[in-house]
């Protein structure tokens, strides 16, 4: 695993076999800022790219209108998206993985949770996805991204991210897959480099969050 | 030969002075082999695996399926299902590739379209759903895959309910017993 992009083709690892852990609380700026973005709307189109959790569901359709649910780290585990190499080798193909999810009209969605799926998600995924999420989200639409620093560490655990409440996050290790990469800010800014504007947090638990605006 | 035993007392499936109990592997579909408890539904147990109509893993149906009763199906369906003010259970086994409306729905099996579920929608945690839902209520067990868009309707149906029992003093809850009561002995 290299820990900074741009030299090698990460490879997807296998998902680390421990079991799940036990959920912990913690309070996130990035979350309350998005959530305060939120106010206002009245027919909110929200997208949530995690884990389906009926606490994101529930917090989110508070807000009004219609929330959409896509877990993009399941799907790409998917091996219908694997195409074949010239080498025999099996590699995911994004324009087939694209072609099935994150498939939406342009500017359809306000507000989008990303959490922290780019530093898991397999390389060849995180641009395409990204400039997907360009096309579908509303131009002054927001976005909610987590990055896990350096200090971090490989063996940093996935983690499904439940809302509290407009500020606080319940997090819950899951084995279910291995931190891919570690993006620092230049990697982020280059990422979201079509989006106007984008504001970084950096939380005690060596979580960068970041909120990009489209 | 065909005089009925003095034992035998005619059963009418119209009346509701004679409960029966479905056996657990009776299919009720066809009109002679419809037999429901009489018991009303209590809202504490609103779908009963003994006393619904069940589809075994095996049957495969292409088309509109539509009923007046609760429902079991484990097996695979191809179209429309309405099963409007009545409950539906997609098992395990089930393989479900059509829109679906009904009161409740509980689905653990593998699901592509929509679900209109007018009170209340469950994913259990086997459950894979591509589709879009609409409903009251909806209750996501940890494991489900779910793809799609949830409508909570928030102007709750219930809301007539809950003004006419406020208004007779009751509380909400036997109203809703008394409704699932009429509901079901309509069906008889």
């Amino acid at each position: 695993m290299r820990w900074f992009r741009g030299s090698e083709v990460a490879q997807p690892k296998p998902a680390v076999k421990t079991s799940a852990g036990p959920r912990s609380s913690r309070r996130s700026t990035g979350f309350a800022e998005f959530t305060r973005s939120l106010t206002g709307y009245k027919d909110l189109s929200a997208l949530d790219l995690g884990p389906t959790s009926s606490a994101n569901i529930a917090f989110l359709t508070g807000f009004g209108g219609r929330v959409h649910n896509e877990d993009i780290l399941r799907a790409s585990q998917d091996r219908t998206y694997l195409a074949r190499q010239e080498d025999g080798s099996e590699m995911l193909d994004p324009q087939k993985f694209l072609s099935e999810n994150l498939d939406y009209p342009e500017h359809r969605f306000d507000a989008i949770l990303c959490w922290d799926i780019p530093d898991y998600l397999p390389e060849v995924l995180v641009k395409p996805m990204v400039e997907r999420i360009h096309k579908i989200v509303k131009p002054g639409g927001i976005l909610l991204a987590f990055f896990h620093t350096k200090d971090a560490g490989p063996d940093s655990p996935y983690c499904r991210y439940h809302i509290v409440s407009g500020e606080v996050l319940d997090l819950e290790p899951r084995p279910d897959f291995r931190l891919q990469r570690v993006f620092n800010n230049r990697h982020i800014e280059n990422l979201f480099k079509g989006f106007s504007s984008l504001k970084f947090f950096l939380a005690r638990d060596n979580i960068r969050e970041v909120l990009v605006v489209r | 030969m065909w005089k009925p035993r003095p034992d035998e007392k005619p059963v009418s499936s119209n009346s509701p002075s004679q409960p029966t109990l479905a056996p657990p592997s009776a299919p009720a579909f066809g009109p002679g082999k419809e037999t429901h408890s009489l018991e009303p539904a209590k809202a504490s147990q609103p779908f009963r695996a003994d006393v619904a109509a069940h589809i075994g893993k095996s049957v495969l149906v292409k088309g509109e399926l539509s009923g007046s009763e609760d429902l079991y199906l484990d097996g695979e369906v191809e179209g429309t299902i309405e099963l409007n003010n009545h409950t539906l259970v997609v098992g395990p086994n089930g393989r479900v590739r059509a829109n679906i409306s009904a009161r409740e729905v509980i689905m653990h099996g593998k699901i592509e379209g929509n679900v209109i579920g007018t009170e209340r929608v469950e994913l259990k945690k086997s459950c894979v759903l591509s589709g879009d839902i609409t409903t009251q209520r909806v209750v996501i067990e940890d494991g489900a895959f779910f793809k799609g868009s949830v409508d909570l309707q928030r102007e709750s149906k219930a809301e007539p309910r809950k003004a006419v029992a406020a208004a007779n003093g009751v509380s909400a809850a036997p109203v809703a017993v008394m409704s699932a009561q009429s509901s079901f002995s309509e069906h008889q």
